[in-house]
């Protein structure tokens, strides 16, 4: 028991060294989920980007059915990644709204021509107003908004063919 | 093999950039300060006090992210509109919650953070004083 006992400070500094050197070698690089889960879409009104979708407001988003939340830009790899499992959302169904950051008319039209377009409406957000309104950090991001425009759930990065049952899943709760 | 440096310097300066930074200009505000001393001051002091969330360890008046340039933008803008700084920081806290301030506000867990030092200093005393009561009988 004693032997026990003297060895214990040793043991915990150990721990302590351990726990930091762990810190040094992998930093953590945390994701930043949006707060505004659970709470109402906070009030907007976003123009056309392109000609061939109306823009969005947040009047939009309380339609009375669920629908898709795409946070996006045309200059954004992995939102070019998603692009194919919109589309198989769309065929089945979701409707998908969009939110253009940081983006230019000629490029928009050139993602959706080279990409595929799931969306109903996009709006433009040049300066990421909206997108820090809806505490989202970053692009891709997706949110699924119930019928009364309230936030249900926040997918972080490009929604791959894995995800597609979690946000289907949600959809349908949020009905 | 000399002749081909300047190939590979061609070959670096046209590959395409995967920066994920769009072709827009930076935000009204993002580098440009308010005409009013004050107010800039009061927006510096509170950018100073906001993470960045792209770049994180950073302020968002360290980065040169795209992003932190937007929330500077708007923070000064709306400093520009007479808002209070704290009232800024309470709206970014209600969206990207106390990790995004780098003054959180003082909750349960911060109370522990500071209350602990002081407690085991005085567990410590305690400990110390009864080994040397014992060893002066």
């Amino acid at each position: 028991m004693r032997k026990v006992l003297l060895w214990l400070p040793l043991m915990v500094f150990a721990l302590f060294a351990g726990v930091l050197l762990r810190g040094l070698v992998s930093p953590e690089s945390a994701t930043i989920g949006s707060k505004m889960v659970g709470k109402p879409v906070p009030q907007f009104s976003l123009p056309p980007v392109v000609p061939s979708h109306p823009g969005l407001s947040s009047a939009d988003l309380k339609s009375g059915k669920p629908v898709l939340l795409n946070i996006f830009a045309s200059w954004c790899l992995p939102c070019a990644a998603e692009a194919p499992v919109l589309l198989e959302l769309q065929k089945q169904g979701v409707e998908i709204h969009a939110i253009a950051i940081r983006d230019k008319p000629d490029d928009v039209v050139e993602f959706l021509r080279k990409h595929g377009d799931p969306y109903a409406r996009i709006g433009s957000d040049v300066s990421s107003k909206v997108q820090i309104s809806l505490g989202s950090s970053g692009v891709p991001e997706s949110f699924v908004i119930d019928g009364k425009g309230v936030v249900r759930m926040q997918h972080i990065g490009d929604i791959r063919a894995e995800d597609v049952p979690q946000i289907v899943a949600a959809l349908k709760a949020a009905q | 093999m000399r002749f081909l440096a300047p190939l590979y310097l061609l070959a670096i300066g046209i590959s395409a950039p995967t920066l994920a930074d769009s072709r827009m200009d930076a935000a009204p505000y993002a580098y440009v300060q308010l005409k009013d001393p004050a107010q800039e001051q009061q927006a510096k002091h509170l950018m100073e006090t906001i993470r960045c969330l792209v770049c994180q360890g950073q302020s968002i008046a360290d980065s040169d992210a795209e992003m932190a340039g937007d929330m500077r933008s708007l923070i000064r803008e709306r400093i520009a509109r007479g808002e209070k700084p704290e009232a800024i920081r309470a709206w970014l806290v209600e969206r990207y919650g106390d990790w995004v301030t780098y003054a959180p506000p003082t909750r349960g867990t911060s109370l522990l953070l500071w209350g602990m030092p002081a407690l085991l200093m005085m567990l410590g005393a305690a400990l110390a004083l009864g080994r040397i009561r014992k060893r002066g009988r």
